[in-house]
């Protein structure tokens, strides 16, 4: 199991929350005090260099017009991590292809970050959150159509050696593509695509790329998984091997269960300051007409929930704290439960926590969590995994025992 | 009927002169008072826009012009002649784009609080970001009485959808740019036939100012104002409306 490093490299220094009406598109920039931006970005730097340091893999993305994310363009900072960095593969989940115009300006800045890194790249692709449509001026309706065709254009220009090709698409054109320069990676960088449900990991089980879930615990999990599985089965005739899978979770590894609860419920922000409107979490057509309807009547709240509490988001599976020894049976149930993955993905810093505690927490799982799953995943076999997840009955949830149960109110 | 391959719902109500009705981004009104009083004096014609009204829309559908072509066919196919145009909203702004193709079927063009062109320079908001505000900012640009919006939390979950379904149809149709085409207001001098302007005196959605300037854009167009109405004087005034209807096509009102 590979393990990724996540810092949404957040501004968390919020007016009182009653005083705007979302974090997300309109929370007015006078907020965000250059100064105080300035180190929070060198902070997350440092961050992102310890995890090279611990041996983890640094991960980074993008959103616009929030102080959820300071980065509206992860290639930059990523960028800044190919040179600081030397040995971390370097992770972008990823690219908004849908909300970028010229795909082949993605193209050439992936390639330009794999060659100065040395090959280090990791290259996601995603659809994008519903906030992302007002931001990017983007209608999000047909947004998987064109983040197919946008994937297909930049993984032909990295592929293509011998001059100008052509590609005149439905959503994009262009007449002469030639980037320079080309991919460090042959025949190009690993890519990675985030996937919500069974039906949108159909093509990147076709494609043989990683599909990552995010956030997406024991109520969703195998739905997604099983969908991705069954199609590298059918389209490939042969299992999936366990890294062509990815998770995300928050996550918090504390020396004593007091430790790990206080740095998780800091972790926690990254939920609870998602105060998002229905305007710009429903925008047309990135939802069904069902789904929109349930946004609409307050049935179900887009996105990440707002009020979350610790002890349920630990139960579904989407937060991991505890003791080395409680994160690892933790993840380790839903890594048994979901049929396998082979990449765990950790949001590991938010909010107001400290960099020292997230270091700690880093250090701790680096050396006391990470080798344990590193020989959970070594010999496992995708196909016997698969077939002992079918065999457990569906799970909304675990039951915690007694963890953080003087903590979490 | 069938056009393009494609399955559309068309209403057709009442005798007397063809009247093409485009409806707006709130959907099909063929339930409403005003369109039952309109077929006691015209072949209302309603054609329900692909996406709206549950029905799918086209995969090749993304522009208002796919309505446009579409409405230029709906007239050969029914033989229509001597028609009045009339359109709400986005339906006006179709509209306005067919008449300044062809005006070959048509003896008159009414355009109720239509959206389609710009007005102001490229930092006024002419037109209401209805996809960036709330229900209740909507509902108070939307009416003159407020009070008049639908709460959608009260209705049943498959008229909920439809209207989820419109939202999404009013998005593609109008997205960018926003509810406008820059080209439309170099071609309206090819609308020469009777154009009217119908237009809520409390509408914030687009404003009487931005219908005034709108009307000024066509030779010899009138503009009627309709007082205590929003961007649905046919529903928040719909006896004035139809009235003001009939004044501006000829016709008795009856009462």
């Amino acid at each position: 199991m590979k393990t990724w490093w996540f810092t949404e490299n957040c501004y968390p220094h919020l007016p009182e929350e009653s005083s705007y009406r979302s974090i997300r598109v309109s929370l007015p920039n006078i907020n965000c005090d250059p100064e105080i931006a300035s180190d929070l970005y060198n902070r997350y730097l440092d961050l992102w260099c310890a995890c090279e340091e611990t041996g983890l893999g640094i991960m980074l993305n993008e959103h616009h017009q929030t102080a959820t994310c300071m980065i509206p363009a992860g290639p930059i900072m990523l960028g800044i991590l190919a040179r600081v960095t030397s040995t971390a593969r370097l992770l972008i989940l990823g690219n908004p292809l849908p909300n970028r115009s010229q795909p082949v300006r993605v193209a050439e800045e992936m390639a330009l970050i794999d060659v100065i890194s040395k090959g280090r790249l990791e290259c996601g692709f995603v659809r994008s959150v519903p906030y992302e449509a007002a931001a990017a001026n983007i209608l999000p309706y047909r947004g998987a159509e064109r983040l197919w065709e946008a994937h297909d254009l930049i993984l032909k220009a990295w592929t293509t050696h011998d001059g100008p090709f052509n590609f005149e698409g439905r959503w994009y054109h262009h007449r002469q593509v030639n980037i320079w320069p080309r991919p460090y990676q042959q025949p190009h960088p690993p890519v990675w695509v985030t996937m919500g449900s069974a039906a949108s990991s159909v093509k990147v089980a076709e494609h043989k790329h990683i599909g990552a879930v995010f956030l997406a615990g024991y109520p969703q999990i195998r739905n997604i998984y099983d969908g991705y599985r069954q199609a590298y089965l059918d389209t490939h005739g042969s299992h999936a091997p366990l890294d062509r899978l990815a998770y995300l979770g928050l996550c918090y590894v504390g020396e004593n269960e007091r430790e790990a609860a206080e740095g998780a419920k800091k972790l926690m922000w990254y939920m609870e300051s998602n105060k998002v409107p229905p305007e710009f979490s429903n925008p047309p057509g990135y939802h069904s007409p069902q789904i929109s309807a349930q946004v609409m009547n307050g049935v179900t709240r887009s996105g990440v929930p707002t009020q979350p509490k610790l002890n349920e988001q630990m139960a579904v599976g989407n937060v991991f704290a505890g003791t080395p020894d409680q994160v690892f049976e933790q993840i380790k149930d839903l890594w048994e439960y979901s049929g396998g993955f082979g990449h765990m993905l950790i949001m590991g810093h938010a909010g107001f926590l400290s960099d020292k505690d997230a270091v700690k927490s880093m250090k701790l799982y680096s050396k006391e969590v990470y080798p344990r799953l590193k020989e959970l995943t070594a010999n496992a076999d995708p196909a016997e995994l698969w077939e002992r997840s079918q065999a457990m009955p569906p799970k909304a949830h675990v039951d915690l025992g007694n963890f953080g149960i003087e903590f979490v109110r | 009927m069938q056009l393009q391959g494609i399955e559309i719902d068309v209403a057709r109500r009442g005798t007397g002169q063809p009247m093409l009705l485009l409806h707006g981004g709130g959907g099909p009104a063929g339930k409403q008072p005003f369109f039952d009083q309109l077929t006691q004096h015209f072949d209302v014609i309603a054609p329900t826009h692909p996406g709206f009204g549950g029905r799918k829309i086209p995969d090749h559908f993304d522009r208002i012009d796919d309505l446009v072509f579409l409405y230029l066919d709906l007239l050969e196919e029914l033989d229509l002649r001597d028609v009045i145009l009339l359109g709400f909203s986005m339906g006006g702004w179709t509209a306005a784009e067919l008449a300044t193709m062809t005006t070959e079927r048509l003896s008159r063009l009414i355009l109720v609080s239509s959206v389609g062109v710009k007005i102001g320079g490229r930092e006024d908001r002419d037109i209401a970001d209805v996809f960036a505000i709330s229900s209740e900012q909507l509902a108070e640009i939307m009416y003159h009485d407020p009070s008049l919006a639908v709460d959608v939390t009260k209705l049943p979950d498959e008229q909920l959808q439809i209207i989820a379904a419109n939202r999404i149809a009013l998005g593609v149709y109008t997205w960018e740019p926003y509810m406008h085409n820059p080209k439309l207001p170099g071609r309206l001098h090819r609308i020469k036939i009777p154009t009217h302007f119908v237009w809520g005196a409390s509408d914030g959605l687009v404003t009487l100012d931005y219908g005034r300037a709108f009307c000024a854009m066509i030779s010899g167009a009138t503009m009627t104002v309709i007082e205590r109405a929003g961007h649905s004087p046919q529903i928040e005034q719909a006896e004035q409306f139809v009235d003001a209807v009939l004044a501006l096509t000829g016709k008795e009102s009856g009462r």
